[in-house]
Order: C-alpha cells, then sequence, then structure tokens
C-alpha cells in the first residue's frame, strides 16, 4: 500500500535535531525535547508497526517518480519492528543522557548531533534503494564521528582516529560494490535488482561484487577479521555514546546485511560458506577477546564483536528458522548491549572506575540495583526463559536442518564463553570485596546525587531490563513476529511485486 | 577512453590503499582521500562513456530515443563527491587535534589504549 506516513520517523528525528539545535544554550529545553520528542518517535514507530502488522508493507515513491526511476522508501514489518526497538533504545539512551551528562558536555550540542543519528539509522531501515541505503550510512557515521570525539580528551580521540579511518574505508568499498553493481545492471532499486540480477551470465563478477559488499557491510557490522576499529573505539567515548553505539550501530549493518543477501544476492554455495566460515569465526574470536578483558567497556565491547557471530550465522545457515532466530537475537541483542553500556556507566558512577580490578561490593552496597542489572547480564547469556535463549534455540534448530554441526558448535562455545564472562564479570563486580580506592576530584558519587539524577540512571536500565523480560516471557508472540519477518526475507516475490508491478 | 579510465582508476586504488598501509598520519588521510576519487572515477566509468550523446529529448520527439549518455552516474558521483568532502574534512580536523594533543605523527605509537596500565 501506498503510504508517506513512513516517512514520518525521519521527519520527526530531523525536526527535533534542528530545533534542539536553536536550543544550544538551553541545556534543561534540550534534555527535556528529547525526551519528549523520543516518547513521540516511538509512537509513531508503535503505530507504524501495528499498521504494517495489519495490512503488510508500506511504501512511497519521493516525488512520485515510480520505481525504477525515483527513490523508494519501503517498509516491511522487519524494518517497522526495527524501528519499534530503536525508539525504545532511543528513548532509553535520551533519559540516561539527560541524567548522566555534565552542562558542560551537553554544550557540545550532544543532544543535536543524537537526533541526527537516530534520523540516519531509521531512514536505513526504510530505503529501498541501494544509493539511498549509502547515503543513510553515511549520515549516520558523520553524527556518529561527532559524537565519538564529543568532549574530545586525548585517549578518546586515539579511538575515534581508528573508528574514523576504518568506516571511510567501509563507505568506499561499499560504493566500490554499488558502483560494480550499476555497470552490471543498470539500476539500484532493490526491486528493480532483485529482478535483473538472475539474468546476469558474469557470475564470476557477481560473487565479487556480493563480497565487495560483504566486506563494506562487514567492516561496519565488526566482523571476523575486520572487527578491531571497535574494541579500540567503543570504550573511549561516554557512557550514554557507548550505549547507543554498542547497541544500535553495528546493528544497522546486520541489517543491511539481511537485506542485501536474502534481496538479490541470493547466497549461493561459494557466499554461504564464507558466510558461516566468518561467523564461526566471529564468535570464536569475540569470545575469547572478551575472556581477557579487565576493563568493564572493553569487555563489553568484544561480547558485542562475539554475538554479532550469531546473527551473520543465521544469514550463512539460510533456513527459515535460523533466519528467525537471527532476527530475533538482533532485537534481543540492540535491548541488551544498549543497557550493557549504560550499566557500565551506572558502575561507573557508583564505584568511579572501569576497572574490574578496582570494582567490587555491588551487592552489599545496592542491592535492588544488583538484581535489576542482573535481568540483562543474564538475558545476554541466554539463560531460559530470557529473551537470549529463544533465538539460540532457533539457530541451532536451522544448524540441524542443513547438518551444519561447526557452526553448531561455535554458537555453543560462543554462548559458553559469554557466561564465563558474564560469570567473570558477577564476582568482580558484585561479589567481590571492593578494594580501597579514592574518587577523582571533583567526581560526584551515584550515592550524593540528587534523587531525579538517580532516576534517570536507574529507569533507562528499568525500562530495556523489562523490553528484555517481556522478548523472554512473551516469546511466543516474538516469534509468531520473526517467522513471518523470516518467511518475507525468504520469500521477497510479495514485495518485489509490490514495489514494481510487471506489466 | 575506457582502457584509459581502468588502468587509471586501478593505478589510483592501487596508491590509496598503499598509503592508507603506511604509517604517518599524512599519508593514511591522502590515502582515503585518493580512494574516494577512484570510487567516483569507478562510478563514473560504469555508468557507460557516450561520447556527444546527452540525454535530451528532441522537440519532434516524445521519448529518449538511440544511444545516449546516462546521466544517473553525475548525479551518484555529485552526492558522493559532496559526501566524502564532509567526511575528509571532519578526519583532517581529527588528525590535526590528535597531532596536537598527543604529539603522535606515526600510527605504530597509537596504542595507549591497546595497553594496560
Amino acid at each position: 500500500m501506498n503510504d508517506n506516513l513512513i516517512l514520518l520517523p525521519v521527519i520527526l528525528q530531523l525536526a527535533l535535531a534542528l530545533m534542539l539545535l536553536f536550543f544550544w544554550s538551553k541545556t534543561k529545553w534540550q534534555r527535556i525535547g528529547s525526551m519528549v520528542g523520543n516518547t513521540l518517535f516511538l509512537m509513531v514507530a508503535v503505530y507504524l508497526f501495528v499498521k504494517i502488522y495489519k495490512n503488510g508493507v508500506l511504501f512511497t515513491q519521493a516525488g512520485d517518480w515510480e520505481a525504477p526511476f525515483g527513490i523508494t522508501f519501503v517498509a516491511d514489518l522487519f524494518s517497522a519492528t526495527m524501528l519499534v526497538i530503536t525508539a525504545l533504545s532511543g528513548l532509553a539512551v535520551s533519559i540516561f543522557a539527560s541524567g548522566s551528562m555534565s552542562r558542560r558536555r551537553s554544550l557540545f550540542v550532544f543532544f543535536p548531533i543524537y537526533h541526527f543519528l537516530l534520523m540516519g539509522i531509521s531512514g536505513s531501515f526504510l530505503a529501498g534503494d541501494l544509493f539511498n541505503l549509502y547515503v543513510w550510512f553515511e549520515l549516520i557515521i558523520i553524527a556518529s564521528f561527532g559524537l565519538i570525539t564529543l568532549g574530545g580528551g586525548r585517549r578518546q580521540l586515539e579511538g575515534a582516529l581508528k573508528y574514523v579511518t576504518l568506516n571511510l574505508l567501509a563507505s568506499i568499498l561499499f560504493l566500490t560494490g554499488i558502483a560494480f553493481l550499476y555497470g552490471l545492471t543498470g539500476t539500484l532499486n532493490m526491486a528493480d535488482l532483485a529482478r535483473k540480477i538472475p539474468l546476469i551470465q558474469n557470475e564470476g563478477l557477481l560473487t565479487i561484487t556480493a563480497l565487495m559488499f560483504f566486506i563494506g557491510l562487514g567492516i561496519k557490522t565488526a566482523v571476523f577479521p575486520l572487527y578491531f576499529w571497535l574494541p579500540a573505539s567503543y570504550h573511549t567515548p561516554m557512557s550514554a555514546v557507548s550505549a547507543i553505539f554498542g547497541g544500535l550501530l553495528t546493528k544497522v549493518g546486520v541489517y543491511a546485511l539481511f537485506r542485501v543477501f536474502s534481496l538479490f544476492f541470493l547466497p549461493d554455495s561459494f557466499t554461504a560458506t564464507v558466510i558461516t566460515a566468518v561467523a564461526a569465526l566471529t564468535l570464536i574470536m569475540g569470545a575469547m577477546g572478551a575472556l581477557i578483558q579487565k576493563d568493564t567497556r572493553k569487555l563489553f565491547s568484544w561480547l558485542i564483536v562475539c554475538h554479532i557471530g550469531f546473527m551473520i550465522a543465521g544469514l550463512g545457515i539460510y533456513t527459515t528458522a535460523a533466519i528467525a532466530g537471527a532476527v530475533f537475537y538482533l532485537f534481543h541483542d540492540i535491548l541488551v548491549k544498549t543497557n550493557l553500556f549504560m550499566i557500565s556507566g551506572l558502575i561507573h558512577k557508583i564505584s568511579g572506575t572501569f576497572k574490574l580490578k578496582k570494582l567490587g561490593g555491588l551487592y552489599s552496597q545496592y542491592p535492588k540495583i544488583t538484581l535489576l542489572i542482573a535481568i540483562p547480564l543474564f538475558s545476554l547469556v541466554g539463560i531460559p526463559p530470557l529473551s537470549g535463549f529463544w533465538p539460540k534455540l532457533l539457530l541451532i534448530q536451522g544448524g540441524m536442518e542443513i547438518q551444519g554441526y561447526l557452526i553448531i558448535a561455535a554458537i555453543i562455545l560462543g554462548s559458553f564463553v559469554t557466561l564465563a564472562t558474564i560469570g567473570k564479570f558477577w564476582l568482580e563486580v558484585v561479589w567481590k570485596e571492593q578494594p580501597a580506592f579514592t574518587y577523582k576530584k571533583h567526581f560526584i558519587p551515584f550515592s550524593q546525587l540528587p534523587y531525579i539524577q538517580k532516576f534517570s540512571y536507574v529507569f533507562p536500565i528499568g525500562l530495556l531490563a523489562s523490553v528484555s523480560l517481556f522478548l523472554g516471557f512473551g516469546a511466543e508472540i516474538i516469534i509468531d513476529i520473526v517467522n513471518q519477518i523470516a518467511f518475507d526475507l525468504m520469500n521477497p516475490d510479495a514485495y518485489i511485486e509490490l514495489i514494481l508491478p510487471k506489466e | 577512453m575506457e582502457i584509459i579510465l581502468a588502468v587509471l582508476i586501478g593505478f589510483m586504488y592501487a596508491a590509496g590503499i598503499y598509503l592508507i598501509l603506511r604509517r604517518s598520519l599524512v599519508k593514511l588521510i591522502v590515502g582515503l582521500i585518493i580512494l574516494g576519487n577512484a570510487v567516483n572515477l569507478l562510478l563514473f566509468l560504469l555508468g557507460g562513456i557516450t561520447k556527444g550523446q546527452p540525454p535530451v529529448i528532441g522537440d519532434a520527439e516524445k521519448l529518449l530515443a538511440g544511444v545516449y549518455a546516462d546521466p544517473l552516474p553525475q548525479a551518484l558521483i555529485l552526492t558522493a563527491i559532496v559526501i566524502s568532502f564532509g567526511l575528509q574534512a571532519f578526519a583532517m580536523v581529527l588528525l590535526q587535534r590528535e597531532y596536537i594533543q598527543g604529539g603522535v605523527e606515526d600510527l605504530d605509537n597509537l596504542k595507549e589504549e591497546d595497553e594496560e596500565k
């Protein structure tokens, strides 16, 4: 169905970012505007989701230029669910940032850049045209460059440098892939590509193009062996920024990989083998990296890398069950990873450090908060019936269908090492007694904060934890949705026919 | 013309990749700029080069007929140039800040973050 309403999330974020720029020096208004705006964003996303769930795919052609000539925006169930999850994480980070950010830091226009970032992310979920997707990606990275350098300490600049270089290179490779594809088919509309690619005779060049896309998007997604920029940079910016990066940025890459490799580069045996091998190695390397970390945020960064492997594994196995599992994992992972980085920010505020060695005694100081952070940590490990369990079950079921025992072994190893890592984290942070330490100068610890600020630290963590709980206990509803998403991804004919009706 | 461009693009990719593998920060950014330009030329080349056939519909016709130059790659390149211009400007300022604050010009010394203190 043709409906211009699907552009509303993008327009809302754009308007919000521009409006907040005018309140440059009034940080209180920026905070309130950001929270109210993201609540509206969540409402719009839920409205779109309900509409698409009931009526099927919505699309719009920019300027009424018909596909393949105009720019197409499409919102199917996958995009709509991603928008809802993004809005939830976005709202949580808005609240968290409002409480945790000093006035001096907010003056570096954090909130406007943050909303530009959310605009780019929502746009990339709606893009129905490959070049348009590239442009949204560039919007995301320029906004993320702004956020990662915000404040500009020396360590932060060093992390930013690695992040910027590798992301620029990834964009160049992605654009190279787009150029090849345009040379091969003469179109960049995704539905049109899906029609024209099966007609191409030159299969060798097509495989090269597919791998070019896999490398370009793979750097952004942080898969093995292209992930080294992630643990080198994600622990340097402030916690609110790490939270939104860790939760959403790599997942946008995963989303794009799913689109590209289900709609027009249908995996043949060669690309499927490459993707599966990369997934297994990502799981193992990420897990090994996480085991030896001594800093909470570095540990969580390595876990991001490790868990990207689960989603890519679903793409490599490529059965309906595995894709459904991977998509479920994607939703679960966005919520939990955002939450983990907010938790590390909260722990930093309580104890004044990120180093595991110097942390400790959280349970004796704040038993209720400890119980709260147990929810996302245990969902991350996948203890049944929490949200991490169901997607892994689906993934292993999918792996059984194609007898991919090696990838199943990697999935189980990845989960097991995650359990070991979280166990170590729990021992060090929660149960161990905190060694003697002094706060840095001018550092206001959590216990001395006013009530409202304490609330803004704990509330977003509770919000995302309760959504995670819903994903786990309401798995029947979610599995229903992800099965439909997986079915749509595996059978894209309806999508193609809708965008580009045959004469 | 195609062959000359293809050789040029190959050379630019090679030069760009060589430069980003060097240890100097300035060479890194120069390499990224060259790679960015190489991609733009690649888009231009793969869009097909048609000489002297502008995509203009004559007075007597209703549709574009015969061979004509594809206008789309130019639109794509224009967008890509503007975007890469912004990103490269940002990257250069970042390098300059990093050099002023850290005094590091050699990428091998940029490992403060990875070492345990």
